[in-house]
């Protein structure tokens, strides 16, 4: 499945993206595959969407999809399935917090 | 012609600031990795153009990038600090144990000989190095495993392990400091680690001779006198003859004997730097006088250095890895400032100038001398 993905722009710059991500990530399309996929494909980004013994989502990034907020499923929940069919991105966005 | 290149760290990018030998005209680039904060950049010795980044973020956790020409272009290496084994335990705030976590590299440190090899100061405290150019990071663990290492805690800025200091005479020995832990040093390349804080004294720590606790806030060496360590703790300026084996208070006629940094003259291994602060509650400059102090005694006695330093309504910080020292004939000191300014004096510190007025804050400078 091609999935889209929209970063923030300090991560598309670290990443020297432009846009969105187009990944191609085999069913089951979860968090975690997707995250997997990014890190395989941009191995400069591992660690700065979760950490890198953990895997825990980084505190002040949030997931959203569809207008839901995913921060808290289950990395292993399956993702809705317009952005498994490529409709709709998965928005990795960072919190409004700090200075 | 011989050049300096300034590597600055901020709270919003790195700048890399350029001049001939003269050091008079500047070329200024960046900001490089804009938005980020950039702990510490530092060149390697046996590969100028080989450069090392700390970049960090609240949001997006350790980047660590290397430039291979000079600062002109960049590329992101390894960012993984996995604590070897499990990470165990230290003294939290309020005295209660809590785990190690790692959260961003403060200080790194290029080896003396090879490009490839670095090591990174990191909070929470621990000693990494890479041997492959920063695409991989092995812990140095035999310092956190120390037996103290369940009793160090943070200092207000974090438990980060802020200096590290290579000894060009001996290979297996270097010194780290830790807030607040204190001094440590190796004489085995890393294996096995040697608090070094006797003769420090804080108010905080009830016993003369307490192992550790103590917050250093930095230490300087001259490379032709090894064993001599000069060393800017939270309050007092103390040196050590004998490698950290004991330390004794040269703090003198200081204004105040708080403060961040201290280095040492690039040529005359008795002069030493500070920037008195006025003190832990107030972070900026007594009097909102800006002044570095020189000793020209291996301190003791200190004369305040003001000719082109603001001397009225200053009120800035210049935080520990802030000062640096080019090695041309005439000793150029550099330092910047937590409102954005970089002073540089081309005369070993007798008059400033500042080669930029309006950066972020500054976190760290760092002074290449280029041939």
């Amino acid at each position: 499945m091609t999935i889209r993905v929209l970063l923030p722009a300090h991560l598309r710059a670290l990443a020297r993206l432009e846009g969105e991500v187009r990944l191609e990530v085999e069913e089951p399309v979860t968090l975690r595959s997707v995250l997997s996929a990014l890190e395989s494909a941009y191995p400069m980004l591992a660690g700065t969407i979760r950490d890198h013994v953990t895997q825990q989502r980084r505190a002040f990034l949030r997931f959203f999809a569809c207008e839901r907020d995913l921060s808290h499923e289950s990395p292993d929940a399956a993702l809705p399935e317009k952005v498994v069919q490529g409709k709709e991105p998965l928005l990795v966005i960072g919190a409004v917090a700090g200075g | 012609m011989s050049k300096v290149r300034l590597l600055v760290g901020t709270k919003k990018g790195a700048f890399v600031l350029t001049s001939d030998g003269k050091r008079e005209n500047w070329e200024v680039s960046g900001p490089h990795f804009a938005g980020w904060e950039l702990y510490h950049l530092k060149g390697s010795p046996a590969d100028p153009n080989r450069i090392y980044a700390s970049q960090t973020s609240g949001w997006f956790g350790q980047v660590v990038q290397r430039s291979d020409d000079g600062g002109a272009t960049w590329n992101p290496v390894g960012n993984k600090f996995a604590y070897d084994g499990v990470p165990g335990t230290h003294q939290w705030y309020d005295g209660t144990p809590h785990p190690w976590e790692f959260k961003r590299a403060w200080h790194l440190e290029p080896s003396l000989t090879d490009p490839d090899t670095v090591y990174a100061g990191v909070e929470d405290a621990a000693l990494f190095r890479s041997t492959d150019g920063g695409q991989n990071w092995e812990e140095l663990s035999g310092l956190r495993k120390h037996g103290s290492g369940p009793h160090w805690a943070p200092g207000a800025g974090g438990m980060c392990l802020h200096t590290v200091i290579l000894d060009p005479s001996n290979a297996k020995r270097m010194y780290i400091a830790i807030s607040a832990a204190g001094a440590f040093r190796t004489d085995d390349g890393g294996a096995t680690w040697k608090p070094i804080n006797q003769g420090l004294r804080s108010e905080h720590i009830p016993d003369p001779k307490a192992e550790v606790g103590h917050c250093v806030h930095h230490i300087a060496m001259h490379p032709s006198r090894p064993s001599t360590l000069f060393m800017q703790k939270h309050w007092d300026v103390m040196r050590s003859d004998n490698a950290g084996d004991l330390w004794t208070e040269v703090s003198g006629n200081l204004p105040t004997d708080f403060g961040f940094v201290i280095d040492v003259h690039a040529h005359e291994p008795e002069t030493v730097y500070v920037v008195p602060i006025k003190s832990d509650g107030e972070h900026y400059p007594p009097d909102g006088k800006l002044r570095v102090y020189r000793s020209r005694s291996g301190g003791n006695e200190w004369e305040p250095l003001t000719k082109g330093l603001p001397q009225e309504n200053c009120f800035v910080n210049v935080l520990r890895d802030a000062m640096s020292v080019d090695t041309l004939d005439s000793c150029g000191v550099y330092f910047g400032t937590t409102g954005g300014q970089v002073y540089a004096s081309r005369d070993a510190g007798d008059s400033w100038t500042p080669i930029v007025r309006d950066l972020p804050a500054v976190l760290s400078v760092e002074a290449q001398t280029l041939a």
